[in-house]
């Protein structure tokens, strides 16, 4: 297996050159289109969206406020945009504020987009976040361990190492030790599925679930050596040019083997980013749709292709934001879960208002922000208590390792499981009696 | 010129006019910015994105009861001091025969005592929301000048038409000159700080709802 690259030394904002402080200061206005502009203009500092976000509810720390989050592309749009700004009475963003605003914009934001649902204004501090972290890459600045995720996965093909060679490894020796059949790089395919790193490398038992379901329903599908990783580090970072890369691979390899339908695997963001930004990010329509695992499974399950024998457990059920929040999937988990899970029960609160796992929008990735992610699990232990569940599932593999994390770090005494690895236990296989 | 004559003559009709090419200003500015084009399917039965605009604006409008954050007293107290604006500035017959002076159209108006209790819950709501800006860690962090011009801007009408209807203070043209006077002010300042959420509330609304219906997202 070869190597990931290893983390850069972070750039300090205050050491910036003129050269690098210009980049940021031009991206960010670069950025500000009727958009941005509108939300930069919107915000009346009344504070609700302090007590939705996970990181304020942890920490207690005014910083962590979401509002705040703007100050930065605020002050920009006003500068640039103001009478104040043109006769050079607003003040410009300086590299204090980089500084101060650097790890408030990547390591306290999940960008899970809690805070746009109590907002009188609507505010999508979401989108205004992830604007913020283009300007702020476009100096190189950002945490070390994320840029070099970003890297990964432009030079070896994924943020974890997983290059064409180490997949074809995995998989061979997935598909041998658990007997299941994985089809790669099959010439045509109706269905492409994709990895998240996090699968191959850590869970690779999910990667055996998703083609044992796969096979179960009789699809005609495939992964591909040459677009298999849907995480991607390159939006998350704030570098667009990776974030098409990453995009464009998957893209290229659904065009070539002729998919009608991209899967992405357990990985929110990784879906949020294909579903939602991946025809943008390339300037043009995708010939195939994009459809999260949920979203396909259930809608196998609809058709009478899966059955799954009854699964017992006191569960409930974790909504990773960008698939339910912010994609618009929330009901599929359920659907899958529904008939099947014989002693569900549902977290308070659930669905659309889910607390955040605290990992999203990359800050799993950043090692300096573990003990903040910590304190944010206490929020999802106080929910599963409250919810009398034994088990907690996800659809989401990072959701599911930032908690596996935190679970460890305070001796949690509940189980956390993938939904796709315990659909997989109890799918009905062809030939087999429920 | 007495100074009723200033306050009625060129100082409205100069915040007025700022008031008119500020907003005029501001969102033009907002509209003919770049707008970028969805290149992704929407979600099936997604609204049409102008359908949805609308929709987020007015459905926002009433409280949700979810357990979502937010703070009740904000929320309580926000609805208390705009609907005691509304109230009064829309309610109090004086002001309906200005209105119609100046558009020709008008409605009855409510008794005057009921504008009196109207006015004394307003102005402590908004008392109550300097006092909460200015203890809360978060929202003294997030605060700005902008805040508390735009807070005095909004009570100082408020106090001023209080005191010259309740002839709390004589000689009543100096007061109500006064009070017209405070008006303009807040006419002027409108567009150029918070004030002009009232208008950009559309836009972030609209916008957002747009978006995240397309995605099928249900805020």
């Amino acid at each position: 297996m070869s190597e990931a690259q290893t983390a850069p030394p972070a750039k300090d904002a205050k050491d910036l050159n003129d050269a690098e402080f210009a980049a940021a200061t031009n991206k960010f206005l670069a950025l500000i289109g009727a958009d941005i502009a509108a939300y930069a203009e919107a915000c009346v500092r009344c504070g609700q969206c302090a007590e939705a976000c996970h990181f304020h509810e942890a920490s207690g720390d005014p910083k962590h406020t979401p509002a705040y989050k703007l100050v930065p592309i605020a002050k920009a749009h006003r500068r640039a945009h103001s009478p104040l700004g043109w006769l050079g009475l607003a003040p410009q963003v300086s590299r204090d504020d980089l500084a101060h605003w650097e790890e408030l914009i990547f390591d306290t934001c999940t960008m899970c987009g809690r805070c746009t649902i109590v907002c009188p204004m609507a505010i999508d501090v979401s989108s205004m976040v992830a604007a913020t972290r283009q300007a702020f890459a476009a100096a190189g600045l950002g945490p070390a361990d994320l840029r070099a995720a970003a890297d990964n996965s432009r030079d070896r093909g994924s943020p974890l190492g997983v290059t064409a060679e180490v997949l074809r490894d995995r998989i061979e020796w997935l598909s041998d030790d658990n007997d299941v059949p994985i089809p790669l790089d099959k010439e045509k395919a109706d269905v492409l599925l994709t990895i998240s790193s996090i699968e191959m490398m850590k869970y690779p038992q999910s990667v055996v679930a998703m083609a044992k379901l796969m096979n179960a329903a009789g699809a005609n599908w495939t992964f591909s050596s040459e677009g298999y990783e849907s995480t991607n580090f390159g939006f998350l970072s704030g570098r667009p040019d990776i974030a098409k890369t990453m995009v464009e691979r998957m893209a290229k390899a659904a065009e070539k083997v002729g998919a009608k339908i991209l899967v992405i695997p357990e990985c929110g963001h990784a879906f949020g980013v294909m579903r939602w930004s991946g025809a943008n990010i390339l300037g043009r329509t995708l010939p195939f749709a994009v459809l999260h695992i949920t979203e396909y499974l259930a809608q196998l399950k609809r058709e009478g292709k899966l059955k799954f024998n009854p699964y017992d457990a006191k569960v409930t059920y974790h909504d990773p934001c960008q698939i339910s929040r912010r994609g618009g999937a929330t009901q599929d988990a359920r659907d899958l879960l529904d008939g099947f899970a014989t002693n569900f029960r549902e977290m308070t609160p659930a669905g659309n208002l889910n607390w955040c796992c605290g990992g999203g929008g990359g800050v799993q990735a950043m090692a300096r922000a573990a003990d903040l992610r910590h304190k944010v699990f206490q929020i999802k232990m106080d929910q599963v208590a409250k919810s009398g569940a034994d088990v907690m599932v996800s659809s989401c593999a990072n959701c599911r390792l930032t908690m596996d994390e935190s679970a460890g770090h305070w001796h949690w005494d509940k189980k956390l499981e993938s939904l796709i690895e315990v659909l997989a236990d109890h799918v009905i296989e062809q030939g087999t009696t429920p | 010129m007495s100074l009723l004559d200033f306050a009625r003559g060129p100082a409205l009709q100069i915040a007025i006019g700022i008031f008119c090419f500020g907003v005029a200003w501001r969102l033009a500015s907002l509209i003919f910015m770049p707008h970028t084009r969805d290149l992704t399917p929407a979600r099936a039965g997604a609204l049409p994105g102008p359908a949805a605009a609308v929709r987020e604006v007015f459905r926002r409008m009433w409280p949700e009861m979810h357990p979502t954050g937010g703070n009740l007293f904000t929320t309580v107290n926000g609805y208390v001091f705009h609907i005691g604006l509304a109230i009064i500035v829309f309610g109090f017959a004086p002001h309906i025969l200005f209105i119609r002076s100046l558009f020709g159209v008008g409605w009855p108006n409510l008794p005057t005592p009921m504008i009196y209790l109207v006015a004394g819950i307003t102005i402590a709501s908004l008392l109550a929301a300097l006092g909460k800006r200015m203890s809360s860690p978060v929202l003294r962090l997030l605060s700005t000048a902008d805040d508390y011009i735009s807070w005095l801007l909004t009570i100082l009408p408020l106090l001023t038409g209080f005191a010259a209807t309740s002839h709390l203070i004589e000689p009543y043209p100096d007061i109500l000159a006064i009070h017209i006077i405070s008006v303009a002010a807040f006419l002027a300042w409108f567009p150029f700080g918070k004030l002009m959420h009232a208008f950009i509330v559309f836009v972030s609304r609209g916008t957002t709802g747009a978006h995240l219906n397309h995605r099928g997202a249900q805020l």
